[in-house]
């Protein structure tokens, strides 16, 4: 009888480590964090579109990485979907999924639909079983008209008129709670998702910096970055820069380095294809 | 196993809201309930998805369609459920398009509980199965969280049904009239919602029947009304 011989897999993920990482995390290791965007993100459908809106704060712990970062990110010509969470997920989630309408526009030779978007996403982020720390708010206009989808890290999603994602969520949903109607007119609209995420800016510790809008209508995109610069820098009452010559300079030499310097010219070879 | 890297800003101190809706998992702590009548099967659920303390949406439909005579009701993680749902409601329409007939509930009913039990290490779902056939008529099947299927005249589940077995147990009568059923379907939501703290939001409906699903939605005054302390 053939001896039971331990098969090595071929392929697939190894968790081999998971085990004894999670026992060095009880014994206090601390592990290497990954870059997350402590964020505000919101979305609103209102009469002819929907429009989207994010704060620019990238964080990595209780540093500001980034002021001015961008997490609206393109995903077809009538479509945008912004990002909360791991910033490396958020932008290589949405740039995979960019990839896959665009060849699915290709094969269709039609405007790709939000729901199908929605779909793919949520399978993937399904997938990976939380894995992948996205959570995006993806919007967008097709033949259907407006939609407006919530997707979250493990996969579960939301259809609703209104949706807020990211640690200032909750902020912009006080807002939205308070003055979302349906139908509202463009400027409402925008208004609105402004006033959602200045509301994450100011009050969520991992919000900051300014509002980025992007407004879907039916064949019409508009990105606006930034729309609305929040915390504008202060001007400083006074100079607090020295005059020159206000350090003393009590001696000074200049000395010559002996070097010898070598060319090398690399000329044109062809190839050797023989 | 560590499931992220590890909490997020600001991680000190408890500053503010941390990010525990990054870790947490989506979950509808949910209350459904299901019964038979006399034509077919009446189902409801609350509407409150939740993540850790935070109301994730407030009028999710867990009243999930699969086909035109069956829906199902779904409890536990809201990804788990939507994807086993997804999943389920393909294998449908592929057997409907092989048989060329409506599927029955019993053979939905049994999709839904392979996928459970067979990936019950994994998963966490409630599921009770409810629709029409014109073998059986009428029918509820139930699948608690190991992956077991049983069929039952009336089933509720979620976390809001523990308040629930003793209203069931004592209301329920074979063969209900249509309204009776409704009435029945929506007191029990309503009771739970009121009691757990999981449940909530809005009541939502449905009677199926060898007519197809009617739809209903229950809201503020029209949600039934109990002994309240006032």
């Amino acid at each position: 009888m053939a001896a039971p011989c331990v098969e090595l897999p071929k392929g697939g993920f190894s968790f081999d480590n998971c085990a004894r990482n999670a026992r060095l995390e009880q014994l206090g290791l601390k592990f290497p964090t990954a870059y997350k965007t402590g964020t505000t993100i919101a979305g609103a459908i209102f009469k002819d579109g929907v429009v989207l809106g994010a704060d620019t704060r990238a964080t990595e712990d209780t540093v500001v990485a980034d002021k001015n970062c961008a997490k609206i990110h393109y995903l077809s010509d009538n479509m945008y979907c912004c990002g909360a969470g791991t910033a490396a997920d958020t932008e290589m989630t949405t740039q995979l999924i960019s990839a896959e309408l665009e060849l699915h526009r290709l094969n269709t030779g039609r405007v790709p639909r939000v729901a199908t978007a929605n779909r793919l996403l949520k399978q993937m982020l399904y997938r990976y079983q939380g894995h992948i720390g996205a959570a995006l708010v993806l919007g967008g206009v097709d033949v259907t008209g407006p939609n407006l989808y919530s997707i979250w890290p493990h996969g579960s999603t939301d259809k609703l008129p209104y949706v807020t994602m990211g640690s200032g969520s909750l902020a912009a949903m006080a807002t939205f709670e308070d003055r979302f109607k349906p139908d509202m007119t463009r400027e409402e609209a925008m208004k609105l998702v402004r006033d959602a995420i200045a509301a994450g800016i100011f009050n969520d510790l991992g919000s900051g910096s300014n509002v980025d809008l992007c407004v879907i209508t039916k064949d019409k995109v508009e990105y606006i970055r930034p729309y609305e610069v929040a915390n504008i820098r202060g001007v400083k009452q006074r100079s607090y820069r020295y005059q020159r010559g206000t350090t003393a300079i009590l001696s000074s030499e200049v000395k010559k380095l002996d070097l010898d310097v070598f060319g090398t010219e690399v000329k044109h070879q062809p190839m050797d294809t023989q | 196993m560590a499931m992220m890297m590890t909490s997020g800003f600001p991680n000190s101190e408890g500053l503010g809201v941390g990010m525990e809706w990054m870790n947490n998992e989506v979950s509808t702590g949910t209350t459904l309930a299901a019964t038979e009548f006399e034509g077919g099967v009446i189902i409801g659920a609350d509407s409150r998805t939740t993540t850790g303390s935070y109301v994730a949406n407030r009028v999710t439909d867990k009243l999930t369609k699969i086909t035109d005579y069956i829906y199902c009701c779904r409890s536990g993680s809201a990804a788990d459920t939507q994807a086993i749902a997804d999943i389920v409601k393909y294998h449908v329409d592929f057997h409907r398009m092989e048989t060329g007939e409506e599927p029955l509930v019993n053979t939905v009913a049994n999709i839904f509980r392979q996928l459970c039990y067979e990936n019950r290490d994994q998963i966490s779902a409630g599921i009770i199965v409810a629709g029409w056939d014109k073998q059986k008529g009428g029918q509820v099947y139930s699948i608690p969280l190991g992956g077991m299927l049983q069929r039952m005249p009336y089933s509720i589940g979620g976390s809001g049904s523990t308040y629930l077995y003793g209203y069931v147990d004592a209301g329920y009568k074979p063969n209900m009239k249509k309204e009776d059923a409704l009435q029945f379907i929506a007191n029990a939501v309503s009771l739970a919602i009121n009691r757990d703290g999981s449940s909530g939001g809005i009541i939502r409906l449905a009677a199926i029947s060898k007519d197809g699903v009617e739809r209903f939605t229950l809201t503020g005054k029209d949600m039934p009304k109990f002994f309240e302390d006032s």
